[in-house]
């Protein structure tokens, strides 16, 4: 019996057989059985392409493995490959801690934050999810083993979409925090220069900065944004009563089950820009915010991809190093005047990477957008950043990726050979495959 | 693997000579497909240049289904998972010939019909396996109302027509998918010196469309798209009026 599986972006479905083992031997088994199509690890779905689909062939569905402990003197969590980060944060927060990285949606599963070197806003401090692991245990076609920094298969797994092998279990290094609550202060942006000079000044202040851009503005305006920075607020800092640690993230809004195409569109795509850069002080300081609106405010809306439709939507996301300023101004400069429509568009800085061959986050700039499918002209026009991209010495996110084409994506990651000849060894008979690696030849 | 925006990586093309399996295989490059494997009747000689994509030439020969399945099973050798399959083999035949010989009749339905079946079947098989890709089919409006100038032709493609869109119907929920392509009068080799039916297209329209239906998952696609109105009225046409129409 198969099941149609998409990524979060709900584009290009096939079929796979899915199975959901109950425990780390149960995955192994299946593993070593894995023939023909192959087989690839699923969490929570999360990867907006074809991370994990596996056209005919075996897709764990890895959810089952969510044990975990904590230890409290060292700060260290171990976890199954399926655990969530909304479950740990349920709990570790009450108790005063943190995880170390967290993407914009706490659905994601440890193993899938490892796969793909997720990162966060602390990125220029902290780096990616994978910097803060301290070992894992990796399923291969010959039996589990233990990995730990610096071995490079340790380090191919780090951002290697789930290809060599699948996360039954890892054991992370979590921050400790005081209260539940971020100090946050927001500024708006002129344009898109003013954009970079503030988060080149400032963003060694704060632990977690993130700016959002409004793509539609024009002329002048392009570029300009809303920078949004915070940390997490000492205990002193809230006011007197309640339990500073007190932790409740809620789903208030569910998008419909189906939801008509084109609901986002350029018009209501537009209107929600312009609210949104109103609706932002010029400035405004020392705002408190729970960790749910300030690090998740789409998990709020629960299915908000469903929203785009049924075609569904594309992610496009690309860092490239400080000194490549150029080519993301022309970047940000054509998505405006060609008026392309994206509905969430958010710009980071980057601080260093980890030592993954296949992780995405390099020192330098990263802008991510969603646009619907179907503006006429968009794959033309996505393939010309990618090699502008490419040229610049940056690359686009594969998690995020659900288009990018097999030729490009070596002149972005030019450690590629170095890690296929990890999974090659690793995985000799190439058990692990996904679409995504068909796509790309990995 | 056929990307969010429905460029594909392989082709293989059944029919490698074939000027529209050629402008399919063309166009698809163009998109971003690297890998293009041409099937032809021997001999072979050199492999067409497409803009920087790995081409391949095999051997193919319609009229022997015996070999049809190896002919799959050396284009997955060559280019991994077929992420679309053309089958744009075909002749077209002249009907006052077949009427002289009738015996060429039944060689060119083996080809148009029989050769689809047999090459279809195999296909199917595959990407039922790879549990994703498109057989695209080259029917023709030809088929859709069967003419007596063109009784022969139209009669194979009529059946190819039913028989592509069952099979279509049979790869439901597989990943797999098959695509019906009807288009009408096409300008090049095949219909030279031939009076041009109106709304006449050429290769490269006949490849666009596909494009744009790949993109979009159509599964049947009329080429220029104005022929499926035409023919929802001709199809009713009464039978004295319709007889009547030339050639």
């Amino acid at each position: 019996m198969t099941t149609p599986l998409t990524g979060w972006a709900r584009t290009a479905p096939t079929p796979a057989t899915v199975v959901r083992p109950r425990t780390a031997e149960a995955l192994a088994a299946l593993v070593a059985k894995a023939s023909g199509r192959g087989v690839v690890a699923r969490g929570l779905g999360r990867s907006y392409g074809d991370a994990a689909q596996n056209a005919g062939g075996l897709v764990l569905d890895c959810t089952r493995l969510r044990h975990w402990t904590f230890d409290e003197r060292s700060g260290l969590v171990t976890a199954g490959g399926g655990a969530s980060l909304h479950d740990l944060m349920a709990t570790l927060v009450p108790r005063g801690w943190f995880v170390p990285v967290s993407p914009g949606t706490r659905y994601v599963t440890v193993g899938g934050a490892i796969a793909a070197d997720v990162h966060g806003k602390n990125h220029h401090r902290d780096s990616s999810f994978g910097a803060h692991v301290r070992s894992l245990t990796l399923v291969t076609p010959a039996g589990a083993r233990v990995l730990a920094p610096p071995d490079p298969l340790f380090w191919a797994t780090v951002g290697g979409m789930g290809l060599t092998g699948v996360i039954a279990e890892a054991t992370f290094s979590c921050v400790p925090v005081e209260t539940s609550r971020m100090r946050v202060d927001i500024e708006r942006t002129a344009d898109l220069d003013d954009t970079l000079d503030v988060m080149t000044r400032t963003d060694d202040r704060y632990r977690y900065t993130v700016a959002w851009i409004d793509l539609l503005a024009r002329g002048a305006r392009t570029g300009r944004g809303v920078l949004t920075r915070g940390d997490h607020a000492r205990r002193g800092e809230l006011p007197g009563h309640g339990d500073p640690l007190a932790y409740a993230p809620a789903t208030r809004l569910a998008a419909p089950p189906w939801a008509p195409g084109g609901l986002l569109n350029p018009l209501t795509v537009r209107a929600f820009n312009e609210v949104w850069y109103r609706r932002a002080p010029r400035e405004r300081r020392g705002l408190m915010q729970g960790i749910a609106p300030f690090f998740h405010p789409l998990d709020g809306v629960r299915g908000w991809n469903r929203m785009y439709g049924p075609r569904g939507f594309v992610q496009y996301q690309f860092a490239v190093p400080f000194g490549a300023e150029p080519t993301l101004r022309r970047i940000v400069a054509t998505l405006s005047a060609r008026g392309v429509v994206s509905f969430l568009t958010v710009l980071k800085r980057f601080g260093p990477g980890t030592p993954a061959p296949l992780s995405f986050p390099i020192p330098g700039w990263t802008l991510a957008l969603d646009i619907p499918t179907g503006q006429s002209g968009l794959a033309a026009l996505l393939r010309g950043f990618d090699e502008q991209v490419a040229e610049a010495g940056g690359r686009v996110y594969l998690a995020k990726d659900s288009r990018l084409h097999a030729t490009t994506l070596a002149a972005m990651y030019p450690r590629l050979d170095e890690w296929r000849e990890l999974r090659a060894a690793a995985d000799p008979g190439g058990v692990f495959r996904s679409d995504l690696a068909r796509r790309l030849d990995l | 693997m056929k990307n969010a925006l429905g460029s594909v990586d392989t082709v293989l093309v059944l029919g490698g000579r074939s000027e529209i399996g050629l402008a399919v295989a063309e166009r698809l490059v163009r998109d971003g497909a690297r890998k293009v494997v041409l099937a032809a009747r021997a001999p072979l000689g050199e492999p067409p240049a497409l803009r920087g994509a790995e081409v391949h030439l095999i051997d193919f020969d319609a009229t022997r289904p015996d070999g049809h399945g190896e002919v799959i099973e050396e284009a997955v050798k060559l280019a991994g998972d077929l992420d679309v399959i053309v089958a744009a083999f075909g002749v077209l035949g002249d009907q006052a010939a077949y009427d002289r010989d009738p015996a060429s009749a039944a060689a060119s339905i083996a080809v148009n019909l029989g050769g689809h079946v047999s090459t279809g079947l195999y296909a199917a098989r595959r990407l039922r396996e790879q549990g994703h890709g498109t057989l695209v089919v080259l029917s023709s409006v030809a088929g859709v109302r069967v003419r007596r100038g063109n009784m022969v032709y139209g009669a194979a493609k009529a059946g190819l027509d039913g028989f592509a869109r069952a099979l279509g119907d049979s790869l439901h929920g597989t990943g797999a998918q098959v695509m019906v392509v009807r288009p009408g009068f096409v300008h090049g080799r095949m219909t030279a010196g031939m009076p041009a039916a109106p709304f006449a297209t050429t290769p490269a329209a006949v490849a666009d469309a596909v494009a744009t239906a790949l993109r979009d998952g159509t599964h049947i696609v009329w080429v220029p798209g104005i022929l499926r109105y035409a023919f929802t009225l001709l199809r009713h046409l009464p039978r004295p009026l319709w007889r009547r129409i030339p050639r």
